[in-house]
C-alpha cells in the first residue's frame, strides 16, 4: 500500500480501525482530540461503536464495559484525562480483559499546558492506579511506528488480557509524517470463552476484581503476576542507533528520541562519538539490554521531557557501574538538538 | 539533500497550508518528510507556523532552531526568524505586509509583495502559495508540477474551485521572482 | 393400589434465581427485588442474551443471586460500562442494578448521560436512603432530619442539603423513556413492582430509550429497626418524599404497553 501523510492522531485513529477495533469512547481534550473527530467519522461509517463520554470516567467504563464483552476497543486521552481513567484502568487490569489506551502526553502537573511533555511516565509505567498492576506501555517516536505499536497494542491486550498504553506527546500526535496502514478488514474476534456475550449453551461468566476472601484475592494477584512476568521474558522491544563505538550513550524515549538522533549527528561531527539507547517498551523496561548496551560506553546521559522519571529506570539498570547524566526539560518545552549537543558536551567535560 | 523549512504568518494566513503542500510535494519525489506545526489554544488571528523538513535521510527532529529557509508572511515572523535561518539560508518575505528591510547579509532574501499579487490574483489568502511559488524559483526544493499534484490530490472536495487560482498563485510568484516585477 | 397424585407447581425458585442463602440482613428488601427480576427474567425468556451490571454498594454481590452474565463495576460507574457493552452489543439486555450513593452521589453524571442519551439500558435503583454497606451514612436521598452515622443530629439541609429525586430529575431527559417509582413493602407494590420492570426490560428491547424503575426500600439494621418498622417507616417518612408513580412514560411506551 502506498505510503500517506497523515497527523499522528489520525494515524492512532486509522491504525486502530485497521487493527479491528470494534469500539471507541473519548472526551475532548488537546492535544489528542483530532482522534475523537477522526473516529467520529469513520467508526459510525463502518458500523462500529463511538461515543463521545461524558468524562474521561464514563470514557474509560464505557471502555471497560465494551472489553467485558470481548470486543476490541480503545479510548484515548491526553494527561489529564489519563489521571481520571486510573480507577478505570486498576479494575480493567484486575479483571484481565484487554483494552488500549492512548495517552498522549501534554505539560503538567495540574492544568498545565497543551504542549509536548513525557511527565506521565511514573503514572504510566508504575501503574498509576490503585493495587499491584502493570500495563505494558509502549513509547513509539515516529507516526510510522505508532501505527505499528498501535496495532501491536491491541494484540497483546488481547494476548495477556491486560490494558496497554501507547505513551506519546502533543509533539507525535500533531505532527505529519508518511505512514503505511495495512488492509481495512472487518474486526475478527478470536474465541474469548470468558467475554460477557449472554450464557447461552454455556456456564454464566462473571467478571469481577471484588475478591473479599483474602487468599482468593491473592491468588488473583499470584495470576496477573504471572502474566507480567511472562509479559517481561516476550515483549521487550528497543532500538539502538550507532551504540557500537559511543563513549556516550544517550537514553531516550518518544519524542525526546528523535531529537536526540539528530543531537548524535551533529555531535559526531564534532567529533564526539554518542549513541543512542531508545526503550520501544517503557514497560517492561529493557534493562538487561540496556546494561548490556551502557558496559560498551563511558558514560551515560539520560534525556527526556520531565523532571528525570524514566531516570530512575536507567539507574536500575545500570545501577553504579557507570556515570549518569541527566538533561530534561519540562513544562511543555521542547529542547532543539543543538541544546542537547550541549548536554552531551558537558556530560563528557565532566569525566 | 536536507531543507529545513519555517513557514510562518498570523493564524488565517494559511502558513500551515502552504507547509502541508510542500510537504506531500516532497512525498510524491520520495523523500523523507516532515511537517509539524505550532499549536495553541487560538483559533484564529494568533502566529502560527509550522516546520517542514525535506531529506534524503530518516529524520529526527522535526523542530530545528535554524532552519534553511523561512518564509515570513507578517512582520512578526520576519522578526523572530530572520535572526535564525541558517548561514547561507534563504529568506522569503511577504513584503506586503513587512516594510523594513532585512538585516542579513549571510543570507538570501527574497523579497515579494504577496498580499498585492494575490490580490491581483483574486484572492489575498492565496499570499502563501504565492510566496510558495517565490521560494521554488529561488530554490528547486521540489518542482512546481508536485505542488500542483498535491492541491489536486490534497484540497477536498468541497473546495475544489480553489485548486486552480492556487496553481495561478504558485506560477505568479515564480514569475515575479524570475522577472523581477 | 392407590394412584400416584398429580401435583401441580404453583410456586418455586425462578430459572434466573440462583439456589444460594443471600448475604443480605434479616428484613432487607434487595431479597425481594432480585427475586422479581429473575421472574421477570424467566417471563421473558431473556436469562441467556441477558448481562447484568453489579454496583459498589450492599448489593455488589448481586451477581452471585442472579443467574446471567455479570459484571461488577467500580462504585458509579455502572452506566458508562452497560453503555459500552450495549453500544457493542445492541441484542443483549443490559441492566445496571444500583443503590442511592452508587447512582445519585458517585455516579450522578452517568446516570444524567446515560438517560439523556437515550441508551437502551435498564436501571433498577433501589432508595433505602442510606449507604448500607459502609455502616450508615447519609445518602442522597437521606430525608431532612434523618439521622445516619455522618448526620447525627438529623440531617440538617443548611449543612448538608436536600434530597434528590432522581425520577423526577431524569423524567426531564430526553432520551429517557420510561421511567417509574415503585416499593415492595406488601404484595400489592410487590406486583406492581414486576410490572414496572417488566415494562423497562420491554421498553430497552424494543429500542424505545432508557428506562429506569425506582424501589423505595428499606435497611432495618442501619435505621436501627425490625424489618416490620422499618416498613412502617418507609410509607410513613419515605412515601410522602418520593410519591409513588409514574414520571415519565413516552408515547412510544404506551403504545408498546397497549400492545402487549
Amino acid at each position: 500500500m502506498a505510503k500517506v501523510l497523515m497527523k499522528g492522531n489520525e494515524a492512532i485513529a486509522e491504525a486502530a480501525i485497521r487493527a479491528g477495533c470494534e469500539a471507541y469512547f473519548g472526551y475532548p481534550i488537546t492535544p489528542q482530540t483530532e482522534v475523537l473527530e477522526y473516529m467520529s467519522a469513520r467508526m459510525p461509517a463502518l458500523g462500529r461503536a463511538f461515543v463521545q463520554a461524558e468524562s474521561e470516567l464514563g470514557a474509560v467504563n464505557m471502555l471497560y464495559g465494551a472489553a467485558c464483552t470481548g470486543a476490541r476497543a480503545m479510548t484515548t486521552t491526553s494527561s489529564p484525562g489519563f489521571s481520571l481513567m486510573q480507577e478505570g484502568l486498576s479494575y480493567i487490569a484486575c479483571s484481565e480483559v484487554p483494552a488500549v489506551v492512548v495517552n498522549i502526553m501534554r505539560g503538567g502537573p495540574g492544568l498545565g499546558n497543551i504542549q509536548p511533555a513525557q511527565g506521565d511516565y511514573f503514572q504510566m509505567t508504575k501503574g498509576g492506579g490503585h493495587g499491584d498492576y502493570s500495563p505494558i506501555v509502549l513509547a513509539p517516536s515516529t507516526v510510522q511506528e505508532t501505527v505499528d505499536l498501535v496495532i501491536l497494542a491491541f494484540d497483546l491486550a488481547d494476548k495477556y488480557r491486560q490494558p496497554v498504553y501507547v505513551i506519546a506527546d502533543g509533539m507525535i500526535g500533531q505532527m505529519m509524517e508518511p505512514v503505511e496502514l495495512p488492509e481495512l478488514k472487518p474486526p475478527q474476534r478470536p474465541e474469548r470463552p470468558w467475554a460477557l456475550t449472554g450464557a447461552k449453551g454455556r456456564p454464566r461468566n462473571i467478571i469481577t476484581s471484588l475478591q473479599l476472601d483474602p487468599p482468593t484475592l491473592e491468588k488473583v494477584n499470584l495470576r496477573l503476576q504471572e502474566t507480567y512476568k511472562r509479559i517481561r521474558e516476550n515483549e521487550q522491544r528497543h532500538e539502538e542507533y550507532m551504540t557500537d563505538d559511543a563513549d556516550l550513550l544517550v537514553v531516550a524515549y518518544g519524542t525526546a528520541a528523535r531529537i536526540v538522533k539528530t543531537a548524535i549527528a551533529k555531535a559526531r561531527r564534532d567529533g564526539l562519538k554518542a549513541g543512542l539507547f531508545r526503550p520501544i517498551t517503557v514497560n517492561p523496561y529493557p534493562y538487561d539490554t540496556l546494561r548490556k548496551a551502557a558496559e560498551k560506553a563511558k558514560r551515560l546521559l539520560v534525556v527526556e521531557l520531565s523532571a528525570g522519571q524514566m531516570l530512575e529506570d536507567v539507574r536500575l539498570a545500570v545501577m553504579d557501574k557507570r556515570p549518569i547524566h541527566f538533561f530534561g526539560k519540562m513544562g511543555g518545552v521542547v529542547p532543539m538538538p543543538e541544546d542537547v549537543v550541549d548536554a552531551m558536551k558537558k556530560a563528557l567535560a565532566e569525566a | 539533500m536536507h531543507e529545513e523549512v519555517i513557514i510562518s504568518g498570523f493564524g488565517g494566513q494559511g502558513a500551515l497550508f502552504a507547509g502541508q503542500l510542500l510537504t506531500y510535494a516532497g512525498l510524491y519525489e520520495g523523500r523523507q518528510v516532515s511537517w509539524i506545526p505550532s499549536y495553541g489554544p487560538e483559533m484564529r488571528g494568533g502566529t502560527a507556523h509550522c516546520t517542514v523538513i525535506l531529506s534524503d535521510e530518516p529524520i529526527g527532529s522535526p523542530i530545528v532552531r535554524n532552519p534553511t529557509i523561512a518564509i515570513v508572511l507578517n512582520p512578526a515572523s520576519m522578526d523572530k526568524y530572520e535572526p535564525l535561518v541558517a548561514r547561507g539560508g534563504i529568506l522569503v518575505v511577504n513584503t506586503s505586509l513587512v516594510r523594513r528591510p532585512a538585516q542579513r547579509s549571510d543570507i538570501t532574501v527574497v523579497r515579494v509583495p504577496a498580499n498585492d499579487l494575490a490580490y491581483e490574483l483574486g484572492n489575498v489568502r492565496m499570499a502563501n502559495v504565492v510566496l510558495l511559488g517565490a521560494l521554488l524559483a529561488t530554490k528547486p526544493i521540489v518542482s512546481p508540477d508536485s505542488v500542483k499534484r498535491a492541491m489536486e490530490e490534497e484540497i477536498p472536495a468541497h473546495r475544489k474551485h480553489i485548486i486552480e487560482p492556487n496553481k495561478r498563485a504558485l506560477e505568479r510568484g515564480m514569475q515575479y521572482v524570475a522577472e523581477g516585477r | 393400589m392407590s394412584e400416584a397424585k398429580e401435583e401441580k407447581i404453583v410456586f418455586q425458585r425462578p430459572k434466573a434465581l440462583c439456589d444460594v442463602v443471600t448475604h443480605y440482613c434479616p428484613g432487607c428488601l434487595h431479597g425481594v427485588v432480585h427475586r422479581v427480576i429473575a421472574e421477570v427474567i424467566d417471563d421473558l425468556g431473556i436469562q441467556e442474551i441477558t448481562v447484568g451490571i453489579a454496583p459498589v454498594g450492599c448489593s455488589v454481590l448481586a451477581y452471585n443471586y442472579i443467574a446471567t452474565d455479570f459484571a461488577e463495576a467500580a462504585h458509579g460507574r455502572a452506566l458508562a460500562m452497560a453503555t459500552g457493552m450495549k453500544r457493542v452489543h445492541p441484542e443483549l439486555v443490559v441492566f445496571t442494578y444500583q443503590g442511592d450513593g452508587d447512582l445519585a452521589a458517585i455516579g450522578t453524571n452517568e446516570l444524567i448521560h446515560a438517560a439523556t442519551r437515550g441508551e437502551n439500558i435498564t436501571t433498577i435503583f433501589i432508595n433505602n436512603a442510606i449507604y448500607g454497606m459502609t455502616g450508615g451514612q447519609m445518602a442522597p436521598t437521606t430525608l431532612p432530619g434523618q439521622v445516619t452515622t455522618s448526620t447525627p443530629t438529623g440531617r440538617d439541609t443548611k449543612l448538608a442539603g436536600f434530597p434528590i429525586r432522581v425520577c423526577e430529575l431524569v423524567s426531564t431527559l430526553e432520551g429517557s423513556a420510561y421511567i417509574v417509582r415503585r416499593s415492595a413493602y406488601n404484595p400489592s407494590e410487590i406486583r406492581k413492582l414486576k410490572a414496572a420492570i417488566k415494562t423497562a426490560f420491554q421498553v430497552q428491547m424494543a429500542g424505545l430509550g432508557y428506562s429506569l424503575v425506582e424501589v423505595v426500600s428499606n435497611c432495618p439494621t442501619n435505621w436501627g429497626m425490625t424489618p416490620l418498622e422499618s416498613l412502617k417507616w418507609l410509607q410513613e417518612n419515605m412515601l410522602a418524599y418520593y410519591p409513588l408513580g409514574d414520571y415519565k412514560v413516552k408515547d412510544s411506551v404506551k403504545e408498546l404497553m397497549a400492545k402487549k
